[in-house]
């Protein structure tokens, strides 16, 4: 599986998943208007004027590989962020480590989500910094991502990795083709289900 | 690998088999529903055709959207009305169980689960909601998922799953006087980072946690998450077995002696092996105030904010933007800092035991006039038994606000929140930039009795001053 794009560096650690979906945006039932949503406060100014974000860079624009730093997508397991990340036209994110939720909810959507070392990381993101249009290859067969600079290692769980090569992400049909196994499991499981009741307190 | 842990006998003993990926898939027995991360999965449902696989493992409350000033219906905001409306009908589609009246126990959903019997030791736990790991502090192994997980569990119950490794957090001594396990948790982030939990279940234990009660320990299990675990837990004990008994979803006669067998069982063994393992001195842990804007840029009351030259080379950075965000001065002490609100609820901090702190600390005072006070219980029981004990009226006599229970201004998703540049202190769990729902707002994480004292003096202040 091959992923081939211009990138977007995103910079900082512990970015967090309210910053990337604010929650009033999560009112919404859908996931459908995610990408216009994506890190909506640092990018524009309450009257809609656009601050220095990289986001709103011209010339990052059309970018669809995403770097970014360590701990990326902690705090809420909203799935909103993963969701507008994809919905911005998000095809990878690699960075130097992510929350497990975050990580989690892009797997479950077909984002792959890769680490390389900091050191690496800072030179792919000086790299774009100065070569914008460049283009960067993501090979999860070699596990390298390769630019013009140079080709570095990138890393993912195994069995992640396995998912996207397989075409398998969207593991749901697989989950439910266990149900007899999932049966059996209940029925030797030491609690039961909840016990229908009417409170009070 | 870790072995002989509570994490890797509950593991085993909900897992359905492992896929041909190499993960598990993992049993739900218990799946927490809100209003907020739970549309979208139902919509797929509906999609597909199908059902809910095991309704009756599934539960609703609704707690994010929901105003505190009034719950009645329909609710001012169109948007939270339409969220709280199909959360009605799914339920009723689906044959799910939801809690959505004063009488059937409304309330933050981790508030709820622990204190109506349905978060036992030894469960999976499952929720579309980070902060699940709250119900590690009765040994269930509990964790947040996303949406499509979410979809996942109702037409499965289950999910596929990596298996994380384990983290003994051994917290030792005595906590002195003034010092609660929101310190604890704040203290242990700060000192381990917040991604030291990545990859990680955080077990907690040691003299500090087996002395401590059971909303205690929820509070310390909630912001495992903030440490980048997703799991937290404790042991289930004695302290345990008494906060259980008698609760409504609890087993009882013979299958209360059955589960207690169970729960023993599923202890971790005294010769357990674990990936890591960190101390935490807890005699040394001072009331603790977050200046920043992660939850482990914290400092000791009586300490001053760090010189960003002085960092790892690591935290300078977040340092930096924290320092820009919040525009207070490095080497400055936290003493003193000026606060425009208090705000003492969430899923932190939310319980009688907390309430009761913060009435202990405001009993006989008033808030100051340039500070806006909000209490706001966990639940509808919460409620009830802080105003049985009087507690509310401690709250309004002080000038302080009381509310309806809900998260409110955690994640300001209702009608409360900060306006511009506000600075709160908070019991809540994130400290996040427009965390509390204005994207200039500035929150400092504190302790009940801590939120307490800086509500009446309007600044920073010691807590130890004010309780006994």
């Amino acid at each position: 599986m091959i992923i081939q794009g211009r990138a977007v560096p995103i910079e900082g650690s512990d970015i967090d998943t309210d910053r990337m979906v604010p929650a009033r945006f999560l009112k919404e039932l859908t996931f459908e208007r995610m990408g216009d949503y994506l890190f909506y406060d640092v990018r524009f100014e309450p009257n809609g004027e656009q601050k220095a974000h990289p986001l709103n860079h011209p010339q990052f624009q059309g970018a669809s590989i995403m770097v970014v730093g360590a701990n990326f997508g902690c705090g809420s397991s909203r799935e909103h962020a993963a969701q507008a990340v994809k919905r911005a036209g998000f095809k990878a994110v690699v960075g130097i480590s992510f929350s497990e939720i975050f990580s989690g909810n892009c797997q479950s959507i077909g984002v792959p989500v890769m680490t390389a070392s900091p050191e690496s990381l800072h030179a792919i993101s000086r790299f774009i910094h100065d070569h914008p249009s460049a283009s960067l290859v993501i090979d999860l067969q070699s596990m390298t991502l390769t630019y013009e600079s140079g080709t570095t290692a990138i890393s993912m769980p195994a069995s992640r990795r396995d998912a996207f090569l397989s075409q398998s992400w969207d593991g749901l049909a697989l989950l439910e083709s266990n149900h007899a196994k999932t049966q059996a499991l209940v029925d030797r499981l030491p609690y039961g289900p909840i016990q229908i009741r009417t409170t009070s307190s | 690998m870790s072995s002989g842990t509570l994490y890797d006998k509950v593991w085993e003993a909900h897992r359905v088999t492992t896929l041909p990926n190499g993960q598990d898939q993992l049993f739900v027995g218990l799946h927490l529903v809100h209003e907020v991360t739970s549309p979208q999965a139902f919509a797929a449902l509906r999609e597909l055709g199908k059902p809910v696989a095991y309704p009756q493992r599934t539960i609703a409350t609704m707690d994010h959207i929901v105003p505190t000033a009034s719950q009645s219906r329909p609710f001012p905001d169109p948007q939270a009305e339409a969220m709280a409306q199909a959360l009605e009908k799914n339920t009723a589609d689906f044959g799910i169980q939801f809690l959505n009246s004063p009488q059937s126990n409304q309330g933050i959903v981790h508030v709820v689960g622990p204190e109506m019997g349905l978060t036992q030791p030894g469960m999976t736990i499952a929720c579309g909601d980070s902060h699940t790991s709250t119900h590690g502090a009765l040994g269930a192994l509990a964790f947040g998922i996303g949406s499509t997980e979410v979809h996942h569990v109702l037409q499965t119950q289950t999910l596929a799953a990596n298996r994380l490794k384990v983290k003994r957090i051994v917290i030792s001594g005595q906590l002195s006087r003034g010092v609660y396990p929101k310190d604890v948790i704040l203290r242990i982030i700060q000192q381990l980072g917040v991604a030291a939990g990545l990859g990680y279940a955080y077990e907690y234990a040691g003299p500090v946690v087996e002395e401590m009660g059971i909303e205690g320990r929820l509070t310390l299990c909630n912001m495992s998450i903030e440490g980048g675990a997703r799991i937290g837990y404790v042991n289930p004990d004695d302290v345990t077995l008494h906060y259980l008994k008698g609760r409504p979803f609890s087993p009882t006669g013979e299958a209360w002696d059955r589960a207690v067998l169970y729960w023993q069982a599923i202890r971790s063994d005294a010769n357990a092996t674990y990936d890591a393992t960190v101390d935490v001195a807890g005699g040394e842990i001072e009331p603790m105030v977050t200046w920043g804007i992660t939850p482990a840029q914290s400092v000791g009351v009586t300490q001053h904010l760090p010189l960003i030259a002085e960092l790892p080379d690591t935290q300078q950075l977040v340092a930096k933007d924290a320092y820009g965000y919040m525009n207070f001065k490095e080497g400055s002490p936290i003493l003193g800092t000026k606060i425009d609100v208090a705000f003492i609820g969430s899923c932190t901090n939310s319980r009688l035991s907390d309430l009761e702190i913060a009435a202990s600390v405001l009993r006989h005072q008033r808030v100051h006039p340039s500070v806006r006070a909000m209490v706001v219980p966990g639940s509808h029981w919460v409620k009830a038994q802080a105003e049985a004990a009087g507690l509310h009226e401690v709250f309004l006599a002080a000038g302080a606000e009381w509310r309806e229970p809900g998260c409110s201004m955690c994640l300001a998703m209702n009608p409360d929140r900060l306006v511009g540049n506000e600075v709160c202190a908070s019991t809540s769990n994130r400290n996040f930039m427009g965390r509390q729902g204005s994207p200039t707002g500035r929150t400092l994480l504190m302790s009940p009795a801590m939120v307490a004292a800086a509500a009446i003096t309007g600044r920073v202040v010691d807590c130890r001053e004010y309780v006994s």
